[in-house]
C-alpha cells in the first residue's frame, strides 16, 4: 500500500521547512525536505566589506546560533591575517560559545522537542502538567543567555565579538558573579539527562557517518581538525576536497555530502561520539546514568535507586554486529584509536548496546548542524515533528 | 477569552521571534494572559484566526510572501512589525540596487531554481502597519511592552530618541568624544540600552535611524576622526540600509 505525507509548514523548528514523503509498504520511495526560507545572499553582499564587519554581518544568518557564525567568520579572518589568539581570549570565546549551546540546546530539548515526546502542542502547553520541568528548562536556558549577555553584550547578535579577540575585556568579578547560577545549571543539566532518558524512543537504527572537529587538548568547539567515524582526518582548509554542497530544485538550503559518499551527521551527536573521552567527567558520568536508565527500559530491568536517589545500573557490553552499524570504526592512527575502539565495541552492538540507544536519543534531542564545518542537513529530519498531513496548498497559513 | 497572538516569519534570521522565547522569566506569565494562537516556531497549535495581534518578523523578498502578508493583515486586528528586517528590509536589502541575477549565481549553482524579488522591502511597503518595533534584534523588554500595550489598546511607551540618551542614562562616557571611536549613536534609534559604547565600541546602527537625524553633522565628526566617506557609507549600509535616512546618506554604493 502506498501513501504520501505532505507537511506544508513544520512546527517547532528553527527556520522554515516543509516535508514530503512517499511511502510504499514499509519503504520510503521519495523524501523531500524543502527549506523554502527565502534566500538572503550573505555570500554575495559580504564581498567588499571590511574584514572587521564580517562577524557582525554573519551573525545575522541565524538569531538562534549567532556565535557559531561569528566564530566561523572570525576564524576565517584570523586565519587569513595569521593571528593567533592568546589562550585567555580563546577560553573566553569558548565560554561565549558554550553560553549559546546552553541557551540553544535548552530551547531544543525543553521547548521544541519534549512536547513531541510528551504529547503537547508546545512547551507552554506542557507547563500546565510539567511545571517543574519547564521552569527548570527555562532557567537553564536563561543561564546560558546570561553568559552571552555578559560576554557578548546581548544574547542575540552579540556585539563584543571582534576579529582578533573582543572589544571589551572582563573583570574577574563579573565572571565570578555567574558561578552560582552555573553551578545550579550543572545539577539541572544532570536532571535534564535523567528526565529525557525516560522518554519513549522508537526502536530504529540509522547508519550515520559522524563528522566533527577534533582537537588534541580539548573537546573541540571552535577549532581543530575535521574527523569522521569512517576515518577521515583532515585540516579544515581541506574541507572542499572531501565535501560538496549540492543545489536541489526543491530547497533553498544546499545539501552537503561527502564526495563519493553519502550524507553525514554533524552537531552534538557527532561530537559526542567522536570525542566522548574528552568530555568533562561529569558529562561522562551523566551518560553512564543515562545508559543504565535506557538499559533498564530496553530490557525491562527494574530501576535501582542508588545513593542520593540516582539510578544506578551496570553497563551492557555487546558484541560487534555487522560492519559499522553506526558507521563507527576506530580512527586509524588517530587519537582514541585504542580507547575509541574499546568504546565502539559498546557502541556498535545494536540490540544491547545501551550507548547506541543513548546516541540515538541524542540524535533526537540535539541535532543542530555545527556551522563552522558545514551546514549539513543530515539530522534535521529528526527534529521535525510531523503535524497532521494536509493537502498541499499554495498558501500555508 | 484570552487575546489571540500570532507570530509570522518572512525573510529573517529568527532572532526577533526568539526574543519572545528568551523572556524566560516572563514567558509563562505572558502565556497566561494571551493565547499563542499561531506561533509555529514554538507551537503546533493552529488557530485559523482572526487574531488580535500579529507580530511580523522578516522582510518581503518573494512574490509569494507579498501575497501572504496581505492575508496576514486581513486576519489581524493589529499588526506590529518586529525588528530591522520587517521594519526596513534588513541586511538582505543590500541586494537592492545590485544586480540580483549576479547575486543569485554567486550563491546558487542552479539559479533557475531560485524564486526571489530583486529587492527586499519592509512590511509597511505592502500593508498598513500599526506599530514598528526597531532593532536587530529587538529588545525583549520592549517587545513585552508592545504586547501589553496593544492588548490594553494603548500606544506602546517606546522612546524614539537617539542612543546618546541611553549612554547618558547608564553613565557611559562618550566613546567618540573620550576615545575618538566613530559611533553611529547620535543618529541611531534608542532601544538597545546603548550596549556597544558600554563594550568600548561605537554604535553600529542596528536599531535604524532615530526620529530626527542630523547626518551631515555626524559625517563631519567622523571626518574629523579620520574616517573616509567610503567607510561612512559602508557603516550606514548594514542592517537598516533601506531605512530612508540611512539610504540617503549612503547613496553611493560601496562595492
Amino acid at each position: 500500500m502506498s501513501r504520501e505525507i505532505s507537511v506544508d509548514y513544520l512546527a517547532r523548528v528553527e527556520g522554515e521547512g516543509a516535508l514530503y514523503l512517499a511511502i510504499d509498504g514499509d519503504k520510503v520511495t521519495d523524501l523531500r525536505f524543502r527549506i523554502f526560507e527565502p534566500p538572503r545572499f550573505f555570500e554575495a553582499f559580504l564581498r567588499g566589506r571590511n574584514y572587521l564587519e564580517a562577524p557582525d554581518i554573519t551573525a545575522r544568518i541565524c538569531g538562534i546560533c549567532p556565535v557559531a557564525y561569528q566564530t566561523s567568520s572570525a576564524n576565517a579572518m584570523e586565519d587569513w591575517l595569521g593571528v593567533e589568539l592568546e589562550p585567555g581570549v580563546k577560553q573566553l570565546r569558548h565560554l561565549m560559545y558554550l553560553g549559546e549551546w546552553i541557551e540553544s540546546h535548552c530551547l531544543h530539548v525543553y521547548m521544541l522537542h519534549a512536547p513531541d515526546f510528551l504529547g503537547y502542542q508546545s512547551g507552554i502547553h506542557m507547563a500546565k502538567d510539567h511545571p517543574e520541568a519547564v521552569t527548570r528548562g527555562l532557567r537553564l536556558k536563561a543561564a546560558g543567555n546570561r553568559l552571552m549577555q555578559l560576554l557578548g553584550g546581548r544574547e542575540i547578535h552579540p556585539v563584543n565579538f571582534r576579529v582578533g579577540g573582543f572589544y571589551r575585556a572582563f573583570e574577574k568579578a563579573e565572571l565570578a558573579a555567574l558561578t552560582h547560577e552555573l553551578e545550579w545549571g550543572r545539577e539541572a543539566a544532570a536532571e535534564t539527562v535523567d528526565w529525557v532518558s525516560g522518554f519513549p524512543f522508537p526502536d530504529i537504527e540509522i547508519d550515520y557517518e559522524f563528522v566533527a572537529l577534533r582537537h588534541s587538548d580539548e573537546y573541540a568547539i571552535v577549532e581543530g581538525r575535521i574527523v569522521s567515524s569512517t576515518g577521515l582526518d583532515l585540516a579544515v582548509s581541506d574541507w572542499p576536497a572531501y565535501f560538496a554542497e549540492e543545489h536541489v530544485e526543491w530547497s533553498n538550503a544546499l545539501h552537503a555530502r561527502r564526495i563519493g559518499g553519502g550524507s553525514y551527521q554533524v552537531g552534538p551527536m557527532a561530537r559526542y561520539n567522536l570525542n566522548f573521552e574528552q568530555l568533562h567527567p561529569a558529562a561522562r558520568a551523566a551518560a553512564a546514568i543515562d545508559d543504565a536508565h535506557a538499559a533498564a527500559q530496553a530490557h525491562g530491568v527494574e530501576r535501582h535507586e542508588g545513593p542520593g536517589g540516582r539510578v544506578v545500573g551496570h553497563r551492557h557490553r555487546g558484541a560487534l554486529r555487522g560492519p559499522g552499524l553506526l558507521g563507527c570504526r576506530p580512527v586509524p592512527g588517530g587519537r582514541g584509536a585504542v580507547a575509541g575502539g574499546q568504546r565502539r565495541c559498546e557502541t556498535i552492538s545494536a540490540r544491547c548496546s545501551v550507548r547506541s540507544r543513548v546516541m540515538r536519543k541524542f540524535s533526537r534531542t540535539y541535532s543542530r548542524a555545527f556551522s563552522p564545518i558545514a551546514f549539513a542537513r543530515a539530522g534535521l529530519f529528526s527534529r521535525c515533528r510531523i503535524r497532521k498531513a494536509q493537502p498541499s496548498t499554495e498558501f500555508t497559513v | 477569552m484570552a487575546a489571540k497572538l500570532a507570530v509570522w516569519k518572512f525573510a529573517s534570521c529568527d532572532g526577533c521571534q526568539l526574543s519572545l522565547l528568551d523572556c524566560e522569566e516572563e514567558l509563562l506569565t505572558v502565556a497566561a494572559a494571551v493565547d499563542f494562537a499561531y506561533f509555529p516556531e514554538a507551537s503546533r497549535a493552529e488557530d485559523p484566526g482572526p487574531y488580535d495581534l500579529s507580530l511580523v518578523e522578516g522582510s518581503i523578498t518573494t512574490r509569494h510572501d507579498a501575497e501572504r502578508i496581505r492575508k496576514v493583515r486581513e486576519m489581524s486586528r493589529y499588526l506590529v512589525t518586529i525588528g530591522a528586517c520587517a521594519t526596513s528590509g534588513g541586511i538582505q536589502a543590500l541586494r537592492n540596487g545590485a544586480d540580483i541575477a549576479e547575486f543569485i549565481s554567486t550563491v546558487y549553482a542552479s539559479p533557475q531554481f531560485i524564486d526571489t524579488l530583486a529587492s527586499s522591502t519592509p512590511i509597511s511597503d505592502h500593508v498598513k502597519v500599526d506599530f514598528q518595533l526597531r532593532g536587530c534584534p529587538i529588545n525583549k523588554y520592549q517587545l513585552l511592552e508592545v504586547i501589553g500595550a496593544f492588548l490594553a489598546d494603548r500606544r506602546p511607551n517606546i522612546s524614539s530618541h537617539s542612543v546618546c540618551v541611553e549612554c547618558k542614562d547608564r553613565g557611559t562616557p562618550c566613546v567618540m568624544v573620550a576615545d575618538g571611536i566613530p559611533c553611529l549613536g547620535p543618529i541611531t534609534h534608542a532601544g538597545c540600552g546603548a550596549i556597544c559604547p558600554a563594550y568600548r565600541r561605537g554604535c553600529y546602527g542596528c536599531f535604524g535611524p532615530a526620529d530626527t537625524v542630523n547626518l551631515p553633522s555626524l559625517k563631519n565628526w567622523w571626518h574629523r576622526l579620520g574616517v573616509s566617506e567610503t567607510d561612512i557609507t559602508r557603516a550606514l549600509r548594514t542592517f537598516n540600509v533601506n531605512a530612508p535616512e540611512f539610504a540617503e546618506g549612503s547613496a553611493k554604493r560601496v562595492p
